[in-house]
């Protein structure tokens, strides 16, 4: 166990390395940092002094040895738009993402596994169909049409929630619901035709047979059996809503977290601090992939360490 | 027969609900099974030997439901309301059974010792220490060497043969009197399966263990059991004696059963088989199950046959007794044919 975790840490820094050059080859080489964060306005001798202050006027090798060095330590260099070190502005908006990812994706984990369940204990009954097009239709409708259809009932008509913003904690709940409505019915649909299927399999007759009550078949057995499939598929919606889903409600919510900080980051042409966001979640995600790994080589004895 | 009775199958019949419409799948068993003895349950694929141990071992589920008759533990019904309490008291601890796929059926995920502990554990009430030092005994007894090392490893680092002999040291966990084989060799290889044959027939010299075993190889019948019921088409045709019927099978279809048994001494003979294939079991004709592949048969068997005395067995024929594929010729064992 231990020489495989060196092993995933290992990969992980080599997809580190791999993000990290394509940051550097596209910031450098396809588009010019300079002339993308001085005003039009500026002078040439003004480029020139921005140039050599961040190193551009230094060979590509020695500009990316020193990028990779500046990664290393998390130094990332100034956000021209925050006037201060760009690692700050992302620490600092980080844990309100998480926060939001924490109330959103928590609620999508807890609610999808019972509804899933009893969406499977009678499949093709009243309540599957109803579970099941519930679900269909949480999935066709954007994230951000439903945030503003929430925002247009809870706050506008009915006045029970702030539009927007961040405080108290009924400032979470339009972005968190809105954020947990996608991941939600995705797992919830996993978790039905995982169930159905594992209910299905042999062993469950050989555990029935024993004579053992339903819900130790369900508790013991089956539910520890789908968690595989049900960990791949929350792993994956954790990635899909840092790197996608919270850009999209923090903007509808102005939710100040770290998506909102990208955008905010993309239209002030601050390349540093879109850098060190790119960086920082490129590392999360890594890390949750890793995570994972170890996880699904705890449950299943018949996953290979190489 | 004075001895105990256990298990009493009671004009079961039992239904499947399919898109092509109502399948009987069994219409009409009767089974007794006595304290100690051993009954084999014969019959090809789809004639209902498995579903009616099913239907024993409460194993019926959606879209399958057992429509009539009973199923009596001594002399208690485990259907019903009332029955299905006591049914979950009998089920796993009086009546075990194994499965034919060993394969696919244990957890994959589940360590060997966790799932041999768990019926342990629920029906005895022992603890998860109890549990395991009695797993590791049974897996002793069921021939798998380091018992102990085994508690802890997975099924799929076992043998199909060695994941058989778990599926048999599970069904005995918990002592049962009755044990419901269904096809416990057919998936192993030849070699194994004796192996697997003898290891039931010293655990039932041993525990005074019942055994139905569901097969569809006469030869397993021959070599292990007492009784024999022969199933076609959902109804039992045929009951009785091993011996007796083996010398003199009442009914033609036991009769060309036992006449397409290849045997070892024979040199000459060539395979033989029963013509035609059995009814479908959405709406069966009301006569017998077996009058278009009979030989013998009249417009007089397009009424059912009552199962009746013949000669020491139960035939459900109205010639039983008649050699169906020799006409003419009183009854000889198979090999004279």
């Amino acid at each position: 166990m231990g020489s495989f975790i060196v092993r995933r840490l290992w990969h992980g820094l080599l997809v580190v390395f791999g993000v990290s050059l394509t940051v550097f080859v596209v910031t450098r080489l396809f588009g010019d940092p300079v002339s993308l964060m001085l005003p039009l306005s500026a002078s040439a001798e003004q480029r020139l002094a921005f140039a050599q202050q961040i190193g551009l006027d230094q060979p590509l090798f020695v500009q990316f040895l020193r990028f990779l060095g500046d990664l290393a330590t998390f130094d990332f260099g100034q956000s021209l738009w925050q006037r201060r070190p760009a690692i700050e502005v992302v620490f600092e908006r980080l844990p309100m993402t998480l926060m939001l990812i924490g109330a959103g994706l928590g609620t999508a984990i807890v609610l999808s596994i019972p509804l899933g369940m009893i969406a499977a204990l009678r499949p093709g009954g009243l309540v599957d169909r109803i579970i099941v097009s519930t679900g269909l239709l949480g999935l066709s409708m954007p994230q951000f049409w439903v945030g503003l259809l929430l925002i247009m009932v809870f706050a506008v008509q009915l006045r029970l929630l702030p539009t927007s913003g961040m405080g108290t904690p009924m400032h979470l709940i339009l972005p968190a619901v809105t954020l947990a409505l996608t991941p939600l019915a995705r797992l919830t649909m996993l978790v039905r035709s995982s169930m159905i299927d594992e209910l299905n399999q042999q062993y469950v007759r050989t555990v029935k047979a024993k004579g053992l009550p339903f819900s130790h078949i369900l508790r013991v057995h089956t539910l520890r059996n789908i968690l595989i499939s049900f960990l791949t598929l929350t792993g994956w919606e954790l990635i899909s809503t840092l790197a996608g889903y919270t850009v999209v409600v923090e903007t509808v919510f102005a939710w100040p977290g770290l998506g909102l900080t990208a955008v905010q980051a993309i239209q002030r042409g601050d390349l540093f601090l879109m850098q060190a966001i790119v960086f920082v979640i490129a590392l999360l995600i890594v890390l949750i992939n890793i995570v994972l790994d170890i996880i699904f080589k705890m449950i299943d004895p018949r996953i290979d360490l190489n | 027969m004075t001895r105990e009775i256990l298990l009493e199958v009671d004009h079961l019949k039992v239904d499947f609900a399919s898109r092509a419409g109502l399948v009987q799948a069994i219409s009409d068993v009767s089974l007794t099974v006595h304290k100690g003895e051993t009954l084999g349950l014969v019959g090809e694929s789809g004639s209902g030997k498995s579903v009616s141990a099913q239907a024993v071992a409460g194993l019926i589920s959606s879209p399958g439901t057992i429509t009539g008759g009973d199923i009596r533990w001594r002399g208690q019904s485990l259907l019903g309301r009332k029955g299905e309490r006591y049914a979950r008291s009998v089920r796993g601890k009086n009546i075990a059974m194994i499965f034919q796929d060993p394969m696919t059926s244990l957890n994959p995920l589940m360590t060997i010792g966790n799932q041999l502990g768990e019926g342990m554990r629920y029906h005895l009430g022992y603890s998860h220490a109890q549990a395991r030092k009695r797993a590791e005994e049974l897996l002793g007894a069921v021939g798998l060497s380091a018992p102990a090392r085994r508690l802890d490893q997975y099924p799929h680092e076992l043998s199909g043969g060695m994941r058989q002999r778990v599926m048999i040291a599970m069904a005995i966990s918990c002592e049962p009197e009755l044990l419901i084989a269904d096809e416990p060799t057919t998936a192993l290889d030849v070699t194994i399966q004796a192996q697997i044959l003898e290891l039931l027939a010293s655990l039932q010299q041993q525990l005074g263990l019942a055994i139905i075993l569901i097969t569809h190889d006469l030869g397993v019948v021959a070599g292990l059991c007492a009784r024999v019921a022969v199933m076609y088409a959902g109804r039992i045709v045929e009951t009785g004696d091993v011996d007796t019927i083996f010398e003199t099978p009442g009914h033609p279809y036991t009769q060309g059963l036992l006449r397409s048994t290849p045997s070892l001494e024979g040199t000459d003979e060539t395979l033989l088989s029963i013509e035609g294939m059995p009814p479908s079991l959405i709406n069966p004709p009301p006569g017998c199950a077996f009058l278009p592949r009979c030989p013998i048969g009249t417009d007089h068997c397009r009424k059912a046959p009552p199962m009746q005395d013949w000669n020491g067995s139960v035939v459900r024929c109205w010639k039983a007794g008649t050699n169906a594929w020799l006409p003419g010729v009183m009854l000889e064992p198979a090999a004279g044919l």
